[in-house]
């Protein structure tokens, strides 16, 4: 009998951290740094090519898997940083808000992307 | 279980000093500890304005050129430079994590721990050109 | 190699951690000033002033060569064998020698660490052996592949400077702690061993490898490069697999 879910929750932390690690940097340089700075071309934030890669049906996987699952990363990763910040008490309660919230991403993610 | 008990005497009393919360500010390891921990909210953060570029992008083109517009204000670059520290932070400490995470052998030999880091960097490189290809590349005719 | 007729009298300064609770109610900092030798250890100082200056001077030490685990302190602030650190890497400032951090202390340099024993003897530390190869069939054969494979976590000597190292120890009292899992970990992979489901009843659990977050200083500290942080973070890895097959093939046998 397994003793402990904990496996579970690590298993989304490594698989969100991993998606993060290879992701967030170039979506970030590109859709925040980049592209406002003239130094991407136009074309990249453009309604319509955006819209094209949405619309695809891998597209709306591949992103939904990857805010769902930088979410849970934080929901794990942070619960234990609060830990270590010194706040002991209350481990469950803050374990199922931070999960919850991720929880919350998650839906909000389908609902956008499905109407997408 | 058995636990080992010392002989106790009178005289015996164990000291132990609390830990304080700022235990992590006394070394630079473990501060840089704490910010990784703390790069998952940057992380986070991005996430949820990926989100929200979607939903106005579902919106239609004028509501997504409010929010694109947004994204060139200097408050807005300047809070994407912090997110992308943080986000680069995470990505160093998990790619340097890596190797002492998986034991990879090839018969006695173990794969050198620099090498599988290194291999994480190249396939980061080869993702991170392709996603610029995907999002800057020309329409379709 | 060094000449110690070469050396004058130059001293170096030991703040040391004193503390008697017979008539001590708090520790308190005593500094002596020792003789600088370019070949002294942070042992030889405290040997010369428990021989020369104060024979009340306790703390604990063995083989003075890295191997027995005994001497390990907080040499200024970070977790070492105090018989493999040279004085002449701190001359000539001062040298503040404390017992290891996250333990109580019992007197001076000694910590209490039944705790520790406690959590060693929890992970059941010892081949436990198939029931379908009793010891009557004769020896196991091991290839040296079957050995490198949990060899580096066998090189631990219990010097506890992983626990001093890591912040959770001290956070969490009930965590079982770096050697402690490296040592499960030794065992799981060695293929003499089948005593894996056992050891997890009390590895995978929330006290166990779940408590660790990979801070990772308890493997930048171990004198014997067991790499346990390595053995945690390779463990989370077994448990999580072993729960997708069981979750995903509940009909195998467990896996």
């Amino acid at each position: 009998m397994q003793k402990s879910p904990e496996p579970f929750f690590w298993s989304l932390f490594a698989a969100g951290g991993t998606l993060a690690a290879f992701l967030t940097p170039i979506l970030v340089m590109l859709t925040g740094v980049a592209w406002p700075l003239g130094w991407a071309p136009a074309r990249t934030m453009e309604h319509a090519s955006l819209h094209r890669l949405v619309s695809h049906p891998a597209g709306k996987f591949v992103l939904l898997v990857f805010i769902s699952l930088t979410l849970c990363h934080w929901a794990h990763r942070f619960r234990f940083a609060l830990f270590d910040l010194g706040i002991s008490g209350g481990r469950r309660t803050i374990g199922f808000l931070c999960y919850g919230l991720a929880i919350a991403g998650t839906l909000a993610a389908v609902l956008v992307l499905w109407k997408s | 279980m058995n636990a080992i008990r010392p002989t106790e005497t009178s005289a015996a009393r164990p000291f132990q000093a609390p830990m304080p919360a700022t235990w992590w500010l006394k070394k630079p390891s473990y501060v840089l500890f704490m910010m990784r921990e703390l790069s998952s909210v940057f992380v986070a953060a991005y996430s949820v304005v990926l989100l929200v570029l979607l939903h106005r992008l579902s919106q239609g083109p004028e509501a997504f050129e409010a929010f694109r517009s947004g994204l060139k204000s200097w408050f807005s670059i300047a809070l994407h430079l912090v997110v992308l520290a943080f986000a680069l932070l995470h990505t160093f400490t998990w790619f340097n994590a890596a190797p002492q995470s998986m034991s990879v052998r090839l018969g006695e030999k173990k794969v050198p721990p620099h090498l599988i880091a290194v291999l994480h960097y190249c396939a980061w490189i080869m993702v991170s050109i392709a996603v610029y290809w995907l999002l800057t590349r020309p329409a379709a005719p | 190699m060094v000449d110690e007729r070469a050396m004058g009298d130059e001293t170096i300064r030991l703040d040391v951690h004193r503390y008697h609770p017979e008539r001590d109610q708090r520790p308190h900092i005593q500094s002596f000033d020792v003789p600088y030798h370019e070949d002294w250890v942070v042992l030889d100082a405290l040997n010369h002033l428990k021989n020369e200056v104060d024979g009340t001077l306790t703390f604990r030490w063995s083989c003075r060569m890295g191997v027995c685990g005994s001497c390990g302190m907080m040499v200024n602030g970070e977790p070492k064998l105090t018989c493999a650190t040279f004085l002449r890497d701190y001359w000539p400032q001062a040298i503040r020698v404390e017992p290891l951090a996250n333990f109580p202390v019992e007197r001076d340099l000694v910590n209490r660490i039944d705790d520790f024993m406690t959590k060693l003897s929890a992970v059941k530390p010892w081949l436990i052996p198939s029931k379908t190869k009793p010891s009557e069939t004769g020896e196991f054969l091991q290839t040296p592949a079957q050995l490198a494979s949990y060899k580096q976590f066998s090189m631990c000597i219990n010097c506890l400077l992983c626990y001093a190292a890591c912040p959770v120890v001290g956070l969490s009292p009930q965590f079982l702690g770096p050697a402690a899992i490296a040592l499960a970990k030794r065992y799981n992979n060695d293929s003499r061993d089948a005593g894996r489901r056992e050891r997890e009843e009390v590895v995978n659990t929330h006290h166990g490898e779940w408590d660790c977050t990979f801070v990772g200083e308890c493997s930048v500290v171990c004198p014997k490069d067991v790499d346990p942080a390595g053995a945690i973070q390779q463990m989370k890895l077994d448990s999580m697999l072993s729960w997708y097959r069981r979750w995903l093939t509940p009909w195998q046998g467990r896996g």
